[in-house]
């Protein structure tokens, strides 16, 4: 239970770009020198460097380009870590590709605590509530490979920009290869009838962890792993919200701005219940590992344990 | 008629047509959309293929008004063209309007790019003739930057980028009227010496009278001769040109009390102007 996968799920995130590129002449990809962390260089070589862009270190520039691109009928895949994917370039993916309707696919690489040991200045807290912010995203955040392969042709086929919360390295096997997903759709992981989590990224097997031993004392928890936090499964949450009365998020980001309060915004307007929010409360990041950061900003199982029965405390 | 003298008319009845249409509404970028009809005259009448019976024809060049507060100035060259009646160019800026301030390829017929927020229009463009070579695609890409506009970093970010795949299919003008809105380029954050900055940048540079049809047209046909890489034409020119309350004063970046008398006088000044070509 709760193992690692044996590959990095960059390297599935470029199988699927060298896959689907090999059937879409239309997909380009964009880099600002993190070629080598995006791990893109296989689909540079696959492709003998005809449909790489690397702009250097220009990630305003990137986003512009990109978009140049596609108005010209080009599907571009743009990569840099996640902060520079966002708040470097929020006006250029606002204005150059959403407000002017161009459909550009932005990868960013490391979220919130996996940045590690780039530390502070490369944590992105902040990278879904700048996305969410803009009208027409769709922020997908992949649990795992086989996640992430049954969703990239859905990405692929949307006609809209797609922002991809990808963790490069390997990600904890929480679904078979061949299960199916939709993006836009939550995915339920177990049934409960006391209390529902919310979760997405790494969070989805501490959610879980938080279900096993929440089950130990007595509290059976629905767990749902939100991949698509927009646009969000509004059914799924308030069916889930509807039937447990209290609720919890888990996310590695803010609780100002990301899922957290995208479900908020979604019981208070239909059918407020009591919830809690687990994730970074209003912090920079820090250098150190992952484990490391996981305790220090509570985004631990224990953390979903509390939070679910302070939730259930509040019915 | 001489073909350079045709498009000298023209660019007076852009120029016409764009006072006309600010008038109308009384308020606009009045200054940096006069100060554009003589290239928009030479980029549609004569240098661009463009189809305005097939606005989205695949294998048309493609043009970027990155100082997206001209789009007076295009729209009313747009209507000229044939793209849309020239009656709908009183709807600028009303509700509902598909001709908004600043250039929007949602909105308006003919319009590649949508542009406003300084310095993005540029990279766009640099895409579009990036992904027109990758193709081998037989297509230009024509793009006006603003002189204050280059003070954003992501112009020199796109200026690089430009050169290093060498885009000689890149065709820019920097509308170089020398003001912005809080005084004069210099005084603010000075330029000089901008042809020196883009040859730097490793672009072909060239430097012309921005009002003078013959120049414009015969700086695009030599761009259109050297290989390698992508050309900056700097085109001198008078911020407000053709209306003598606006014309190479700072004050007419954006003017809110355009009255039906002001308007009347400019055009006036305009067809005694039309004489001399």
């Amino acid at each position: 239970m709760f193992e690692l996968e044996d590959r990095w799920l960059r390297e599935t995130y470029v199988d699927c770009l060298i896959e689907y590129a090999k059937k879409d002449p239309r997909i380009v990809i964009l880099e600002a020198d993190l070629s080598n962390a995006g791990g893109t260089k296989r689909f540079t070589a696959e492709f003998k460097g005809t449909r790489t862009i690397d702009c250097g270190i220009q990630e305003a520039n990137m986003i512009g380009v990109a978009a140049g691109m596609n108005a010209m009928g080009k599907i571009p895949f743009t990569h840099t870590f996640t902060p520079f994917a966002t708040r470097r370039c929020c006006d250029q993916v606002t204005l150059s590709v959403s407000y002017a309707g161009l459909n550009v696919k932005m990868m960013g690489s490391d979220p919130g605590v996996t940045a590690e040991m780039n530390g502070g200045t490369h944590m992105s807290f902040e990278d879904v509530s700048i996305m969410r912010n803009i009208p027409g995203m769709v922020i997908f955040e992949p649990v795992d490979s086989a996640q992430l392969k049954a969703v990239f042709p859905q990405i692929l086929d949307h006609d809209g920009p797609v922002y991809i919360r990808l963790l490069r390295r390997n990600a904890v096997k929480i679904w078979e290869d061949g299960e199916s997903f939709t993006l836009g759709k939550g995915k339920k992981l177990r049934d409960g009838q006391d209390v529902s989590i919310f979760a997405s990224g790494i969070e989805v097997t501490e959610a879980m962890k938080a279900a096993e031993e929440l089950e130990k004392q007595g509290i059976e928890a629905d767990v749902i792993n939100i991949h698509t936090v927009k646009p969000l499964d509004t059914d799924m949450v308030l069916e889930s919200a509807g039937k447990t009365g209290a609720v919890v998020t888990a996310e590695n980001h803010s609780i100002i701005g990301g899922l957290g309060s995208a479900v908020a915004e979604t019981l208070i307007e239909n059918h407020p219940v009591p919830m809690k929010r687990v994730g970074v409360t209003d912090h920079f990041g820090e250098v150190g590992k992952t484990d490391y950061l996981m305790d220090k900003y509570g985004l631990r199982a224990k953390d979903i344990v509390n939070a679910a029965k302070l939730a259930i405390g509040m019915k | 008629m001489d073909k350079y003298r045709d498009l000298q008319k023209k660019a007076m009845t852009i120029r016409e047509l764009t006072m006309k249409t600010i008038g109308h509404r009384g308020f606009g970028h009045i200054g940096g959309s006069l100060d554009l009809a003589e290239v928009m005259s030479v980029l549609y009448f004569d240098a661009m293929r463009v189809d305005p019976k097939n606005p989205d024809w695949e294998d048309r060049d493609r043009f970027v008004l990155s100082k997206g507060h001209g789009g007076p100035a295009v729209y009313a060259t747009l209507a000229l063209k044939g793209y849309f009646p020239e009656s709908e160019l009183m709807t600028l800026n009303q509700p509902g309007t598909h001709l908004p301030s600043h250039c929007d390829r949602k909105l308006t017929t003919g319009i590649d790019m949508s542009t406003g927020s300084l310095g993005q229009g540029f990279s766009t463009a640099v895409g579009m003739a990036l992904a027109a070579k990758m193709d081998r695609r037989d297509i230009r890409v024509y793009s006006i930057i603003g002189d204050g506009e280059s003070q954003e970093g992501q112009i020199w970010e796109a200026a690089l980028l430009g050169a290093s795949r060498k885009l000689d299919n890149l065709i820019a003008f920097t509308d170089y009227n020398k003001m912005q809105i809080d005084g004069t380029i210099e005084e603010i954050n000075g330029l000089y010496p901008l042809d020196e900055k883009w040859k730097s940048f490793n672009w072909h540079v060239q430097a012309v009278d921005g009002h003078d049809c013959r120049a414009i047209s015969l700086a695009i046909d030599n761009a259109k001769k050297i290989q390698g890489r992508p050309h900056m034409i700097i085109l001198n020119t008078i911020k407000g040109k053709g209306a003598s309350h606006w014309e190479n004063k700072v004050s007419c970046h954006n003017d809110n009390n355009i009255t039906e008398e002001l308007t009347r006088q400019a055009l006036e000044e305009m067809k005694e102007a039309e004489k001399d070509v």
